[in-house]
């Protein structure tokens, strides 16, 4: 059984932070992180490795400091690594993203893949299911838990009000949830071995069959015209006093807007 | 009547027969962009035996409706329906389709946009029509909610997005509205893609959304407990609210998921929004910041909650939100 895990290097946008005073982005040490949704996505994986001998192979697309999160991948026990990284292949939106993703997929032996239901810095959770409809693969979103028979994968699949058991045939994607589970730390000696003995496949361009008009900028249909930091708006009145005086100035409010 | 090329198209969602509500505010949306467009809005609603509901949307402002009543639409499953959109996708050539951004349509919309290869922006907040171009730019928060991206899809056809549910406003009924209903007899081929639902468990959730409460009070980590939050709901109840949660407080097990407002929850915009024990983190402040009137109440007079709260008090949620129910009751009289 080889499940391949799609990982992206994340900033942390928990640890981001707005300055009041001019209403912009502190992005300094802002440090980055492999996405938790993926996260819980690769630690669905090594469970099965650990029960059932599944072969978990990671990859990632994204510049080349995404070694880190490879890495971090192999040091909690992924068997092998894959980097996509290429200057043809940036700018890229979630189509072209996953044209690429998929060309790479495409040149490997899998019966799984997992991806992140969303990416925490562009929370679109599209590159799942479109690398499953470039694969012509089935795919289930939102997974909650699943398990492998024969050869299908059941899993629990959430929805607002409501969960659906599904079956999927295999080969198919699934996208995790980072309620899924509690992702394992690293060992002394998986960080060891993730930095001497294992290694991170390196594939540019050349190396992932896919036409040039799908890959990077030029292969995206969709364009980013503007990004402007959110603006706060302006603070209105806070007061630090007594409880008794406090439910007397919200009781007040509350009369001046009409609410009681 | 015909529908015309290059309309702006509404996935009309369903589940059990029921329109779900996102879909008002996306039709309404649509009207004005069409307007703008010179062109009209057609509801696209797919399920079996959901014509009874052609009705409700015309009553809302859908201009025409595509119907497509097929059994292997029953229930929600994304190949059926992918391959029926994409068959009516084909046949009329919108310029716009709008999806909303629910589990379902987030499931949907990415491979609708895959198999049709056009450009998809996922949970837009602002959607508009620039004035001397008549490019559509759509903006959605990202890096978690920190920046608005305005995106567009400036050569595939149509340009599609998925619409944060609770953000659109929807046109008030019209009881008398007209529509042409065109019944869509598209095929569909079972095939490696289809999956196999075994099982559907309901939440027991109640039947109170927050997204329709016009006055929530929420809490979160602050309030600590269990007990912590009844508070809050004898508050709410008293003001005639729901209870909200920040995220902080769903992941301690305090509150339930469909609770939860924010970039990861549900964008709301009450009249009153009363923050209790909530910090206020960046994500959570991109849920509720265009509540008509924010109330804060938290014991950190640092709190990021202050900056968007219209009245800020500092100090224990825990002491002054009894005392603040007791004097509600009071002018009451109940």
């Amino acid at each position: 059984m080889n499940i391949i895990v799609c990982v992206k290097q994340v900033p942390d946008t928990t640890e981001v932070r707005l300055d009041p005073v001019k209403g912009t982005l502190i992005r300094d040490g802002v440090p980055s992180i492999m996405n938790p949704d993926d996260k819980a996505g690769l630690e669905a994986a090594l469970k099965l490795k650990d029960e059932s001998g599944a072969h978990v192979i990671v990859l990632s697309m994204g510049p080349r400091q995404a070694d880190d999160v490879l890495r971090e991948a192999l040091a909690m026990g992924a068997d092998e690594a894959y980097l996509i990284t290429d200057p043809a292949f940036s700018g890229a939106d979630t189509w072209a993203t996953s044209s690429t993703l998929a060309g790479a997929i495409s040149k490997l032996d899998f019966d799984l893949i997992i991806t992140g239901r969303q990416a925490i810095d562009g929370d679109t959770a599209q590159v799942g299911p479109e690398i499953a409809e470039h694969l012509q693969i089935p795919h289930i979103s939102y997974c909650e838990y699943f398990k492998i028979e024969g050869d299908e994968v059941i899993v629990k699949r959430q929805f607002e009000d409501r969960y659906q058991i599904l079956r999927a045939k295999l080969p198919a994607l699934i996208t995790a949830l980072d309620e899924m589970n509690e992702p394992r730390y690293m060992t002394p000696g998986g960080i060891f071995d993730a930095y001497r003995e294992k290694e991170v496949s390196v594939w540019s361009r050349v190396d992932v069959p896919v036409e040039d008009e799908n890959i990077g900028l030029k292969g995206s249909p969709t364009r980013v015209v503007k990004t402007n930091p959110k603006m706060l708006k302006q603070p209105g009145t806070t007061i630090e006093t007594g409880v008794d005086e406090a439910v007397q100035f919200l009781v007040d409010k509350l009369k001046e807007k009409y609410i009681l | 009547m015909q529908i015309k090329e290059k309309s702006v198209f509404v996935f009309a969602e369903q589940v059990d027969n029921r329109i779900t509500p996102v879909t008002f505010e996306l039709i309404g949306k649509a009207r004005e962009l069409a307007e703008q467009l010179d062109n009209q809005v057609v509801a696209l609603l797919l399920g079996f035996k959901v014509g009874n509901l052609v009705d409700e949307l015309i009553e809302y402002g859908a201009q025409s409706i595509v119907l497509a009543d097929h059994i292997e639409l029953e229930h929600y499953r994304t190949e059926p329906y992918t391959q029926m959109i994409t068959q009516v996708i084909e046949k009329y050539n919108p310029e716009i389709v709008l999806v909303g951004a629910t589990s379902i349509g987030r499931d949907l919309a990415p491979r609708v946009a895959g198999r049709v290869h056009t450009g998809l922006t996922a949970d837009c907040t602002v959607l508009e029509i620039e004035e001397e171009t008549n490019k559509f730019l759509m903006t959605r928060p990202a890096f978690g909610g920190n920046l608005l991206a305005t995106i567009v899809c400036p050569t595939h056809r149509p340009a599609m997005a998925t619409v944060r549910p609770g953000v659109m406003i929807k046109r008030e009924p019209e009881k008398n509205a007209t529509a042409e209903v065109i019944n869509f007899d598209g095929t569909i081929t079972s095939n490696k893609m289809f999956t196999t639902i075994d099982e559907v468990l309901k939440k027991g959730l109640s039947k109170h959304d927050i997204q329709d409460a016009r006055i929530i009070v929420a809490g979160g980590r602050g309030m600590k407990t269990v007990e912590g939050f009844g508070l809050l709901k004898e508050l709410a109840d008293v003001l005639g609210g729901e209870v909200g949660s920040s995220r902080a407080a769903v992941d301690a097990g305090l509150q339930d998921k469909s609770k939860q407002v924010g970039q990861t929850g549900k964008t709301v915009r009450p009249n009153l929004y009363i923050a209790c024990g909530i910090s206020g983190a960046i994500q959570h402040l991109a849920g509720m910041e265009e509540s008509d009137f924010i109330i804060a109440i938290n014991s950190d007079p640092t709190a990021p909650i202050f900056h968007v709260a219209d009245v800020g008090i500092v100090g224990d949620a825990l002491k002054i939100v009894p005392k603040l129910t007791e004097a509600i009751r009071g002018e009451r009289g109940v």
